[in-house]
């Protein structure tokens, strides 16, 4: 029999036959008869007051068909829509912007040309009003109040574990490190910005939306929820996420573009296409992070023993985070890490302030990379503080193996783990011991060099069903699997690839389990019509939901294979074997039925009392999330006449449980590894006191390309999850969230022994060199 | 990112290329449009019409005639970046043009572009400085009454040419002495003389960005001392600037660590730089110090490998 090429092989990627022959099918390239074109007048201002929308001026320009204002959304009730954290949200507004390039008005023309110009043409009077820029200053007495439908510029106020025992053993602890630390905006800038094509039918009264989005059945379902009033329902309701170029998280959200070309579509009567172009991706999307917080962590004879973070989360105008409802600061108390520790408190406020809305889980599964950037900076402190090297100190205070299910204090199950195996590869890998005696003979030198570690623990695979939900809707997710009459396959999910290789890894799972050839199943994701109802993609949740779902629903089609080859075989069912592919008669392995006959029988001479066909679905609720983690470690040399960092070496040992597809882990660990060092090195959004944006284009918002990331060397250890159908664990995001703290750690390692405690991110040469400059270290040649 | 409708001509001769710019004061050249079409797209530049030069013979290439080195406007940066003649014997001019944006920007930028453009940010600019190179401009003037437009096709006009030095050229961000209808057409940098040696040193965040500051050093050793020295700097001001004091320094010096310190001093005491996302003034100040000083050292070695 060939080789099945399940589990653990490095198959190619069969989605990228079309992507290398540039077959993709993306929003753009999406063209219906009769469309017509949106472009957006975005504010100049961050806080303003409109007093006149000029229609006039853009219906001038040959082409336009119609301007679209917040008045115009207003009758259909369509001016707010609800953020996935249960805020408001304007679609349009109807007299005051309130943050810098918000949508003011749309006009929709016959090209894309005439669409820009319209947009351009389109004057609108503002009276500026004042600006609350820095979270902070929002929450003082007084400040300017961002929202007029609210009291305060506060939004919530969240926390987690016991506080007073928390303060309790810190006061006990013979050692406590005290540091705060700023994660900055960033964005996901993933290549293909947002958009979508939005098809309402008159005659028919429905509506196909063509969209870039990472969960298309959710905002199916919220669709029909806001439109129910204009008599919109979700069979009529058609979502298609086509090939998407890059999600992260950005493209969980619903944006009001949606709405308007939406709302422009049924206005018209036609096809309305609507494509952000990168800077209005960057300006006005869903930023991530943005997280101010202070953090102590203290120890007792060399024993971490608690933690606390206090946190305020700067949300923008609108608190339009994609978490799950029940937990509005994600999975932050995920921030006791990879360590043993008795007493932990986190608390997060957020707050509102004259910026895009957001706070979204940028490939990071909801403010894990807030929380272990936290921990593992505090741990080099700590270990610092108690006059070690930060690796020991990190072996002695690890969860051991032997703890695992290991229940933190702040109540996650940690499902398996070897963190001490990780780390001691990593430190092999890279030589950590002779790095150190370099560094040593560098520094009598005046050469500046550093080893940062981060050992990681992520939560993934968000999640069972008495926590976890999204505007109620429970975040399991779906696999249906139906084999033709030949044995070949199709198999549906209700989660959606961004590029993360589901059309390979899926058909290994069912070609694991069914002994089916991974090339002989076709995958799809994306058509709400056609794919079983699930939450999507994001914060690694595919593999171990949807990829789950595989495993089960793939084991139900083989127990009816096993009725169908009993009777072929004309055997007892419980006298029957599987081996890969096939089911035999115990004892003579030559009575056998492939899988391929077994799918033939299932139509062509199938059992009385049996129905016909070979399918099932699985909707998979995971019992737990799954805990991957990791240890990395990088060396950096420091620039003394200029602060440039470099990264020499960076090492990643990832334990993600069983690999599906080891080239495709890997490649997801590649591109998460640079997602990684970028805001450690190069990328803020950031904003002038007036709410002016000013990084708001690829000039001044650095994407590290393939000249400023370092050869990766990748180590492995496999632990499995002890609950998932296959042992795997997820893995899409482990790198971008374990990665910042190794690099922060690193430079601050080189610059330790100046007096230098902490750096904050992104650690931009200009400000490497102050740090320098101001401990005398700074060069001049 | 959609740039407001415009004309396109792709005219044969510089004649007729002179006499489009001159009858649209709206009209802009188009060389490599690297700097240009990105303006556009934001709408920072809104030119009518594009006057594109890519159909002119005679524009482009690379070549040393009368003690000089002579580029065409129309040169791309990759040859730059490929002639053996600019590896071997401009090694300034060689480091510069590959630091220039990335690989696709240097297929189709150009270098009388990069200065004509003469963006503070561009890196060509110092390099010319600090080469004592010159600018030729055509126009076509008028001798007779009546504008242009009335005369076209009547007459083969005259062209005119003017030689203009660098230290002239940049007249201001953004902007240079050529006058409406000149055009750039070739840029000349002295031959080097025995002993002459140059380096270009850039500090930029990632590559393809403009430099947070960058520093040209030509200088000509004779006799074990600094002859001649050339040192300007990009991006630390509002034009390219030409850091005087710092070529007194190293001018009679041994071109020893000392006389480069000093010179790197003078060098970050010319910058007049100003804050932004790439640093403080103070900052950038010490990466023009820091880097002067390491282009200095490099011009010196290079000098003292050249053929004398
Ligand atoms: C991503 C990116 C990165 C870049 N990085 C750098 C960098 O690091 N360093 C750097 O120096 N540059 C950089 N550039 C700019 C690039 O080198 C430009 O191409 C160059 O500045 C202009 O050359 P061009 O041929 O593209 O000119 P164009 O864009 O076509 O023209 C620029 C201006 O010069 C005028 N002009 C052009 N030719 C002539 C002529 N013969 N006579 C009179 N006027 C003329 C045009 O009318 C226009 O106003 C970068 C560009 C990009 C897109």
């Amino acid at each position: 029999m060939a080789k099945c090429r399940g589990l653990g092989h490095s198959v190619q990627r069969k989605e990228d036959a079309r992507f290398i022959r540039g077959q993709g099918r993306y929003i753009d390239d999406i063209k219906l008869p009769g469309m017509l074109y949106l472009d957006i007048t975005r504010s100049p201002y961050a806080h303003a007051k409109i007093t006149k929308i000029h229609d006039e001026t853009a219906l001038a320009v040959p082409g336009v068909a119609a301007v679209i204002t917040g008045k115009t959304l207003e009758a259909y009730n369509l001016a707010w829509m609800p953020t996935l954290m249960s805020d408001q949200q304007m679609v349009l507004p109807i007299d005051t912007v309130k943050y810098q390039a918000q949508e003011v008005a749309a006009v929709v023309a016959t090209s894309r040309y005439a669409a820009a110009d319209g947009a351009a043409a389109l004057e609108v009077d503002y009276e500026p009003l004042p600006v609350v820029v820095d979270p902070h200053a929002a929450l003082e007495p007084g400040a300017t109040r961002v929202r007029d439908d609210k009291d305060s510029n506060h939004i919530f106020h969240w926390e987690h574990g016991d506080r007073e025992a928390t303060e309790a053993a810190l006061a006990a602890s013979d050692t406590v490190v005290e540091q705060a630390m700023h994660l900055p905006r960033i964005h996901v800038a993933s290549i293909e910005t947002c958009g979508c094509v939005a098809s309402w039918n008159p005659v028919e009264g429905h509506l196909t939306l063509y969209l870039t989005t990472q969960a298309p059945h959710a905002i199916r379902t919220v669709v029909a929820l806001v439109t129910a009033h204009l008599g919109l329902a979700e069979h009529r309701i058609r979502v298609i996420s086509p090939d998407i170029g890059g999600g992260f998280g950005g493209k969980v959200p619903v944006y009001p573009g949606y709405v308007i070309a939406t709302a422009a579509s049924v206005v018209t009567g036609k096809p309305v296409k609507w494509i952000e172009d990168r800077s209005e991706n960057l300006q006005a999307d869903s930023f991530a992070r943005d997280y101010h917080i202070k953090a102590r962590l203290g120890s007792k004879g060399g024993k971490i023993t608690a933690l606390s973070l206090d946190t305020i989360a700067d949300h923008g105008y609108s608190d339009a985070a994609a978490n799950p409802s029940k937990f509005p600061a994600g999975l932050y108390h995920i921030c006791t890490g990879s360590y043993d520790l008795s007493d932990a408190h986190v608390s997060v406020d957020g707050v509102y302030t004259n910026k895009p809305p957001g706070g979204i889980a940028y490939r990071c599964s909801f403010r894990v990379t807030e929380a272990v950037h936290a921990i593992e900076r505090m741990v080099d402190l700590l270990a610092r503080e108690n006059g070690e090297d930060p690796a020991d100190f990190r072996l002695r205070n690890f969860i051991r193996p032997d703890q695992f299910p290991y229940t933190s204090v702040l109540g996650w199950e940690y499902d398996s783990g070897d963190y001490g195996a990780a780390l001691e590869k990593a430190m092999d890998m890279i030589g950590y011991r002779d790095l150190r005696a370099e560094q040593t003979e560098k520094r009598a030198r005046g050469e500046l060099m550093g080893i940062g570690i981060s050992s990681f623990t992520e939560i993934v695979g968000a999640g069972p069903s008495k926590t976890f939900d999204i505007l109620g809707i429970k975040m399991f997710d779906s696999s249906e699997i139906r084999i033709h009459p030949t044995g070949k396959a199709i198999a549906r999910f209700g989660t959606k690839s961004q590029g993360q290789g589901h059309e390979t890894t899926y058909a290994q799972i069912i070609a694991e389990e069914l002994g089916i050839p991974p090339e002989d199943i076709q995958v799809e994701e994306g058509d709400t019509d056609t794919a079983p109802y699930g939450l999507g993609t994001y914060a690694s949740r595919s593999t171990p939901t949807a990829g789950a779902a595989a495993a089960i629903a793939s084991r139900k089609i083989r127990a009816k294979a096993k009725k169908i080859a009993a009777h072929l075989l004309e055997a007892d069912e419980a006298d029957l074997e599987w081996e890969q592919g096939r089911f035999f008669v115990k004892g003579s392995p030559d009575r056998g039925k492939t899988i391929q006959e077994i799918a033939f029988a299932a139509y062509t001479n199938h059992p009385q009392g049996l129905e016909a066909g070979l399918e099932a679905t699985s909707y998979y609720d995971p019992p737990n999330l799954t805990f991957p983690f990791g240890s990395y470690v990088c060396a950096v040399d420091i620039d003394r006449g200029t602060g440039q960092v470099r990264i020499r070496r960076f090492v990643a040992v990832d334990d993600c449980g069983v690999r599906i597809n080891p080239m495709i882990v890997e490649g997801q660990i590649h591109g998460g590894l640079a997602m990684g060092i970028a805001p450690a090195l190069f990328e803020e959004i950031s904003y002038d006191p007036d709410g002016n944006i000013t990084g708001g284009n690829f000039v001044e918002y650095l994407v590290p390309t393939a000249m400023e990331t370092p050869h990766w060397e990748l180590g492995e250890t496999v632990t499995p999850s002890p609950h998932h159908p296959i042992g795997a664990k997820g893995v899409g995001e482990s790198a971008t969230v374990g990665a910042p703290a190794a690099v922060v750690n690193a430079v601050v390692d080189a610059l330790w022994h100046l007096g230098v405690r902490h750096m904050e991110i992104p650690m931009t040469p200009a400000r490497v060199w102050s740090a320098l400059n101001e401990h005398g270290a700074a060069a001049t040649r | 990112m959609i740039p407001p409708q415009f004309d396109y001509h792709v005219p044969e001769s510089l004649a007729d290329a002179s006499r489009l710019l001159l009858a649209n004061p709206e009209a802009k050249l188009l060389a490599g449009g690297h700097s240009l079409i990105p303006m556009m797209r934001f709408r920072l530049a809104e030119p009518s019409a594009l006057v594109d030069l890519r159909k002119i013979p005679g524009l482009a290439g690379i070549g040393e005639a009368e003690g000089c080195l002579r580029i065409g406007a129309m040169t791309r940066e990759s040859e730059l970046e490929k002639s053996e003649l600019v590896q071997g014997r401009y090694p300034l001019l060689a480091d510069t043009a590959r630091v220039i944006g990335d690989p696709l920007v240097r297929n189709l930028a150009t270098v009388g572009g990069n200065v004509a453009h003469a963006d503070p940010g561009n890196d060509h600019p110092a390099t010319m400085l600090a080469y004592r190179a010159s600018f030729v401009g055509r126009s076509f003037p008028d001798r007779r009454s009546g504008t242009l437009l009335e005369q076209r096709h009547e007459l083969p006009l005259q062209a005119e040419d003017r030689t203009i030095g660098a230290d002239d050229f940049f007249t201001g961000p953004f902007s240079t002495c050529l006058k409406p209808g000149e055009i750039l057409i070739e840029i000349r940098i002295p031959a080097p003389e025995a002993g002459s040696g140059g380096a270009y040193e850039k500090f930029e965040r990632k590559v393809g960005d403009y430099a947070v500051a960058a520093v040209a050093v030509q200088l000509r050793l004779e006799g074990g001392r600094i002859a001649e020295a050339g040192v300007a700097l990009t991006n630390v001001g509002l034009t390219p600037i030409r850091a005087s004091a710092a070529e007194a320094a190293l001018i009679g010096s041994d071109g020893g660590e000392a006389a480069l310190d000093e010179a790197a001093g003078a060098a970050a005491a010319a910058a007049e730089p100003h804050e932004d996302h790439r640093g403080s003034v103070e900052y950038k100040r010490a990466v023009v110090r820091t880097l002067t000083f390491r282009a200095a050292s490099r011009a010196v070695a290079r000098a003292k490998e050249a053929p004398a």
